[in-house]
């Protein structure tokens, strides 16, 4: 096979690398979570890694993007430091946001990482103002919003996906369709078989499904979604097919799951099959050990950095309340 | 000087920022061709164009939403909820992501935008289209609340809270719409947490908010006129933030402390004023606190039994009378 295709071997590698730091980091939080050292909750995308690395692969600097409380992966592929993500799992004063947001609401405004946001469906319209604003100003960035398949039955969803097409706004809404809303399947309280896709056309959008395992299929079908809100011919609803290997949040093992299920994902796990895709392609084995290395050291590094950093001072607890900085509501 | 309605002072108000500022645009239901359900923003859809007063459909949550997305990256949005008493379908937003995405993110971002609504009773619209609803507000942390009782007040405090880096929360009373005051020309900005002594008196602190500030007043005159009790009248005009110091100074002065509150007893904004002062205040106190509020019940639709509910002026002429003895 040739190197030489429309996506080529750096950015594959890039792909890979990405989809590696968020297992990578995502199994220590976990890990460190089972040492009682992740404190809180935290929702892993265990299994999701394609769908994270691809529509990043696909952004350019200033695109926006816009996460759920299941956000780690999205925000350490827009580039966001390990340590900073995993500091803020372990409420250090080296986290992301020191501590005051937490694993459910990680953001890096300098990375696009435009805030996770906890309530399901909040961030559809929030992204769609984004949108509304580079529309508005003439700028070409487009933002980028990232949910479950639990998101599409709630008013949220509907308002934002109507308002975008409506206005015609430079927003893509990626549905993450890993058929667990949160314990429940999918499937069981949902009117029809693609919980996103198959509501496409009530909001006057095509229909769009894509193996969300397969980060070249996620990658180009980002690309094409970006290209037309670029154009300022409207939004994109993506449902990208795949599945968690974690429970829903650190709290559930999973149990509901039918016999065998898991254990048939993980023969399409999206960093088995991108390894082998990059084998097809002449990468060697020794390059893919070297990224495999050089992610598990940035892991290793950064969970030894995280382990001494002190936790957050107290004199920040009233900070930013209000844009002064403070939280003074009287004089 | 002109005379100007309250109505048309928030057309002048939000066009006067729009003019200032390209930044500035507006969004919500009916606001741009129909020019508003209360007529309140006619004219601001032809001055300042399609791309910048925009109708959206009945989405409460997509107009919120939209408002804080834009504002997060560099727009200075205000939106329009109809009624306030649609804050409930839309509250997420108010109680959960603009007061708290600042914080949560350790200020990297920032929620500069302006929630306009119609607020209050007398329309004999009954209980899901009259409520006073200031206080679901005022009692989230990182947000700004304001309620102006009069056109230059209106004009001042909407550019005041357009101008400002935090959400703000800017409750407009319906039954005011229609009322007139003299506003002077040219530019009017105000400045947010102040509160205004619109009657000086020495015998009793009167605090009101939006459209009880007149029957306030209305009452101040008939206890000086018919009971000798000289009320002074202050103006809230900001819940967040609270002018404290103006109304313990009031109170220092006065000694005694009424409250006239549109919303239903429990947890109105008077109680935590009450609250403020008998902490900080006490010994300036010759009598308990008093809180003048509707009853603790929905609002109901018939104008005999709306105009029952409301605090009046006579309501607040007997309370007050009756408390100081006179």
């Amino acid at each position: 096979m040739t190197r030489n295709d429309d996506i080529g071997e750096q950015k594959r590698l890039e792909l890979y690398r990405t989809q590696v730091t968020i297992r990578e980091a995502e199994q220590r939080a976990f890990d460190l979570f089972l040492q009682n050292l992740v404190k809180g909750t935290s929702h892993l995308s265990l299994g999701q890694e394609a769908v994270a690395a691809g529509f990043a692969g696909a952004m350019k600097p200033g695109d926006l993007s816009f996460c759920t409380y299941r956000g780690h992966a999205h925000t350490l592929a827009r580039g966001v430091a390990v340590e900073k993500v995993l500091g803020e799992l372990m409420q250090r004063d080296n986290g992301l946001m020191r501590g005051k947001g937490g694993s459910m609401h990680l953001t890096s405004a300098e990375h696009g990482v435009m805030g996770s946001y906890a309530i399901i469906g909040a961030h559809l319209p929030i992204a769609c103002g984004a949108a509304w604003r580079a529309q508005y100003k003439g700028e070409k960035d487009v933002s980028v919003c990232f949910f479950g398949d639990g998101t599409t039955n709630i008013g949220a969803f509907h308002e934002a996906l109507n308002f975008a097409a409506v206005w015609k706004l430079p927003v893509v809404f990626v549905c993450e369709n890993n058929l667990y809303m949160e314990y429940t399947p999918i499937g069981d309280v949902t009117a029809v078989p693609h919980p996103a896709a198959d509501r496409a056309a009530a909001y006057g959008l095509p229909r769009i499904v894509v193996d969300g395992n397969d980060a070249d299929a996620v990658y180009r079908t980002a690309q094409a979604a970006f290209e037309k809100a670029r154009a300022g011919e409207g939004p994109s609803l993506i449902e990208c097919l795949t599945y968690r290997h974690s429970g829903h949040s650190r709290a559930d093992p999973a149990k509901y799951r039918p016999e065998g299920e898991l254990e048939r994902w993980k023969q399409r796990d999206p960093i088995k099959l991108y390894k082998e895709r990059l084998l097809q392609f002449g990468v060697t084995e020794d390059a893919i050990a070297k990224i495999d290395a050089e992610v598990r050291k940035v892991v290793d590094d950064a969970t030894e950095a995280c382990k001494a950093a002190p936790v957050p001072p107290v004199d920040i607890l009233t900070t930013d309340v209000y844009a002064d900085g403070g939280w003074a509501w009287r004089n | 000087m002109a005379e100007l309605t309250y109505r048309d002072a928030v057309i002048r108000g939000i066009a006067q920022e729009m003019a200032r500022d390209p930044d500035v645009v507006f969004l919500g239901e009916d606001v741009a061709k129909a020019g508003g359900v209360f007529k309140a923003t006619v004219g601001l859809y032809e001055q300042f164009g399609p791309l910048r007063v925009r109708d959206t459909p009945i989405s409460e949550q997509a107009i919120m939403g939209a408002a804080m997305g834009a504002a997060m990256t560099g727009l200075k949005p205000i939106a329009e909820i109809m009624f306030s008493d649609f804050f409930a379908v839309c509250f997420d937003y108010i109680a959960n992501e603009f007061p708290k995405s600042r914080y949560m993110s350790n200020g990297q971002l920032k929620c500069p935008l302006v929630v306009r609504t119609g607020n209050g009773a007398g329309s004999r619209f009954g209980a899901q289209h009259s409520q006073s609803v200031e206080n679901w507000c005022m009692m989230i942390p990182g947000l700004k609340v304001v309620a102006p009782s009069n056109p230059t007040d209106v004009i001042g405090l909407l550019a005041a809270a357009v101008r400002d880096p935090d959400p703000v929360i800017f409750f407009e009373h319906k039954s005011l719409y229609a009322t007139k005051g003299e506003v002077a020309d040219g530019e009017i900005v105000d400045t947010l947490g102040t509160a205004k002594i619109v009657r000086p008196g020495k015998d009793a602190t009167i605090l009101a908010l939006a459209l009880m500030v007149p029957r306030a007043l209305q009452a101040a005159e008939t206890l000086q006129s018919e009971h000798g009790i000289d009320a002074e009248v202050i103006d809230v005009r900001s819940l967040v933030p609270l002018d404290t110091q103006t109304i313990l100074g009031s109170v220092a002065r006065t000694h005694r402390l009424f409250t006239v509150e549109e919303n239903p007893r429990l947890c109105g904004w008077g109680a935590e004023i009450v609250s403020i002062v008998a902490d900080e205040a006490f010994y300036d106190l010759d009598g308990p606190p008093v809180r003048i509020t509707t009853p603790h019940i929905p609002l109901p639709a018939a104008d005999n039994l709306e105009d029952i509910v409301l605090p009046t002026p006579a309501r607040i002429v007997e309370t007050v009378r009756r408390s100081l003895g006179a």
